[in-house]
């Protein structure tokens, strides 16, 4: 191979200016291989604790009577509201025809399919006996939500895959005829891409059917999740708001691990060109919008238990409230509610550094809601039974750890594989974006009056309704 | 077809909690340690719960014998994701199955008696007793959940013997181990539908109650309120 140590772009290269977004793959970076010794150390770490649990006993963490679910079971449901950054935002954004997703669709959907895996490893984390994990495919019992839950994620992972690889062919098919190396990986998954215009047509049939599909997924994906919990008849469990609160939930926390990974992204990669401040404005409206319906839902869940007053009931909202989690839970409402209203409420600070130091406050505000909803339960039960505390252990925390060095290590990873913002719809953007935005906006002004309209033919183009490459 | 079922009498019970000692004895439940009861993990089938009743300063509290409530409708049954726990429809009897479980824990949280039990560590078995210290009852192992089984190798044995002498369960043939120790008597078993059984009678008293009947799971353990009468 001639192109073998290709350092830079030939002149007339394809690529032109977007050759920024191919460099992490075709260039070595000696940054890269310390951020990868730093994530394996972390999960190391994780790996550690997680073995030492398997040999000693679940005893090693926190839980206890009747505290039978921990940080894992929060974990769970955090990861998997995570996931709903991606495959959900980019499908609404593409369905929505938004212009301004053509930058960040890609980004989202790897922090989908990666964050899954985490998601469900941390059940596997939380089972007594890790080795017999298969019976729930083996045993399995559709009453038990469980098992909802089993099969909703199983079809979010395979089709946000799809839907990650899909829009990802033609960038692949790029890197197989530019990249100077893993030539023989790129040939194999570009699937013998030529980018003829028929191919076009079925990508964009492709990418139109999963992204319908892949969102009623998604919501089915939180809403048992919630299910989980809701099926129960514990105290504060067992309510009608938690499927939608859930949703809103794992949107609200996915946008903002997004709009996290973008920042990093565009510092790591020097992409200020293309994830741009408008990118961080539009998505921090987005995240505003969230947090006002975040607070409209957890308002209505608290208010309605309070003003019923259930004994059993108030004494797990008591808990919350002033009681043991009051920390925990008024952490939750300043990090999910407060600090990112008037961050983001405002035009000035809603900068790249605004969102940013506010989604991080979302992220951890929001691993505290799923605090905040798993812990007190189980820990009033309706029996004076038991009552118990809940304090993890370094176990716990060092798997929390070794998950999200795992996670960035993948992601990390694609973006060394992968380019991590969308090529072919960038450029097809820079094309088509300008005259198809003048022709829908054409398209929505009233027609002229039928006396005034010329015989043949005129300025006024037809309406565009394709979407994409048309 | 039976409903075995237990009435315990709150007149009568002392809290002597023999009926722990029993069962531990009889279910090779793992004796706790210190450290075990101050980490709140000790496993117990069946507990003395406390039970506050009245307003300061005409309080009153009584102490429950609490096992596992062997519900008509378990909630920890629909939950399960794999059948490790089950109902049987012919004894009405809520039982594990150890080698099947696989420690999610769903059940101990969906159980609103919170009577369900989990092994945390290897249980501490005597090493003189390796096979625990009854051996019709295998020794659990952790990371699985355990429960109260109406002592069901009792009921097999019990049943075993019936059949070999080709005749019927005779009453009181079969009764768990905390009923067989209790001193006082305060602890009746039998055969919830046969109207002529002493714990259907007992049942039928008027200072019966089951535990947050409201719930309608229907517990197959029913307590005589202490008092008399009404």
């Amino acid at each position: 191979m001639n192109s073998h140590d290709k350092p830079m772009p030939r002149p007339n290269d394809p690529l032109g200016p977007d050759w920024v977004l191919v460099k992490p793959i075709v260039q070595s970076n000696p940054r890269f291989w310390f951020v990868v010794g730093v994530l394996l150390a972390g999960i190391a770490l994780g790996a550690t604790a997680y073995i030492h649990q398997v040999r000693t006993g679940l005893g090693v963490t926190g839980m206890n009577r009747p505290v039978y679910w921990g940080i894992y079971i929060i974990n769970f449901v955090f990861f998997i509201g995570i996931s709903h950054a991606g495959t959900l935002i980019s499908a609404i954004l593409r369905l929505a025809n938004a212009e301004w997703r053509r930058a960040i669709t890609r980004s989202a959907e790897v922090i989908t399919v990666m964050v899954i895996v985490f998601g469900v490893s941390n059940v596997i984390f939380d089972l007594g006996r890790p080795d017999r994990a298969v019976f729930v495919l083996t045993h399995g019992r559709l009453q038990s939500p469980l098992l909802w839950d089993v099969c909703s994620i199983s079809v979010y992972l395979t089709c946000s895959t799809i839907y990650l690889y899909l829009p990802l062919i033609p960038d692949i098919a790029i890197l197989r005829d530019q990249a100077n190396r893993r030539r023989w990986l790129y040939r194999i998954l570009a699937l013998g891409w030529q980018g003829t215009p028929r191919q076009y047509r079925i990508l964009e049939k492709g990418i139109g059917v999963l992204m319908v599909i892949v969102i009623p997924i998604a919501v089915s994906v939180h809403t048992v999740v919630s299910f989980v919990f809701a099926m129960t008849l514990q105290p504060m469990w067992h309510a009608a708001i938690f499927g939608p609160y859930f949703v809103v939930g794992a949107i609200f926390s996915g946008i903002a691990a997004l709009i996290i990974a973008m920042a990093i992204i565009r510092w790591a990669y020097h992409l200020e060109g293309y994830l741009k401040q408008i990118h961080f404005n539009y998505l921090g409206i987005l995240l505003l919008v969230m947090t006002l319906l975040w607070f409209y839902f957890t308002f209505a869940e608290y208010l309605t238990t309070w003003y019923g007053a259930e004994p059993v009931h108030m004494a797990v909202w008591w808990s919350k409230f002033s009681g043991r989690y009051a920390p925990q839970f008024w952490a939750m409402f300043c990090c999910c509610f407060v600090i990112p209203f008037v961050i983001l409420s405002r035009r000035q600070t809603r900068t790249v550094a605004g969102t940013v130091v506010a989604s991080i406050f979302i992220t951890i505000g929001m691993w505290l809601e799923r605090f905040v909803i798993v812990v007190p339960t189980v820990s009033n039960p309706r029996l004076p039974l038991d009552r118990g505390f809940y304090h993890p252990t370094w176990v716990e925390w060092s798997v929390l750890l070794g998950c999200f060095c795992f996670f960035i290590l993948l992601y990390v990873l694609f973006t060394r594989f992968f380019p991590i913002v969308s090529i072919w719809e960038i450029q097809e953007g820079r094309m088509n974006a300008t005259r198809e935005l003048t022709e829908r906006a054409q398209a929505y002004l009233p027609d002229p009056p039928p006396h005034e309209a010329p015989v043949h033919g005129s300025g006024i183009p037809a309406p565009a309704t394709g979407r994409g490459l048309a | 077809m039976a409903r075995w079922g237990m009435v315990i009498d709150l007149n009568r019970c002392t809290a002597c909690q023999g009926c722990i000692t029993a069962c531990h004895q009889e279910n090779n439940v793992p004796p706790s340690n210190p450290r075990l009861a101050g980490q709140n993990r000790s496993i117990r089938w069946i507990d003395m719960m406390p039970m506050y009743e009245g307003e300061y300063p005409h309080t009153a509290m009584s102490l429950l014998p609490m096992m596992c409530q062997h519900c008509e409708h378990p909630p920890c049954i629909k939950v399960c994701p794999v059948g490790a726990t089950f109902f049987s429809e012919e004894e009405g009897i809520v039982g594990q199955v150890y080698s099947r479980c696989i420690g999610c824990r769903y059940c101990t949280n969906a159980c609103p008696y919170t009577v369900r039990q989990f092994n945390w560590f290897e249980p501490d078995v005597p090493p003189t007793y390796p096979q625990g210290t009854n051996p019709d009852v295998s020794v659990r192992y952790k990371g699985i959940v355990e429960k109260c089984t109406f002592c069901n190798h009792r009921l097999m044995h019990a049943r075993d013997t019936a059949r070999a002498d080709n005749r019927n369960l005779l009453p009181g043939e079969f009764v768990p181990a905390c009923v067989e120790a209790c001193p006082t008597k305060a602890m009746v078993f039998g055969d919830l539908e046969d109207p002529q059984s002493e714990v259907a009678k007992q049942a039928r008293s008027k200072r019966a109650f089951r535990l947050m009947e409201d719930l309608g799971t229907e517990p197959k353990v029913y307590y005589l309120r202490e008092g008399r009468g009404q």
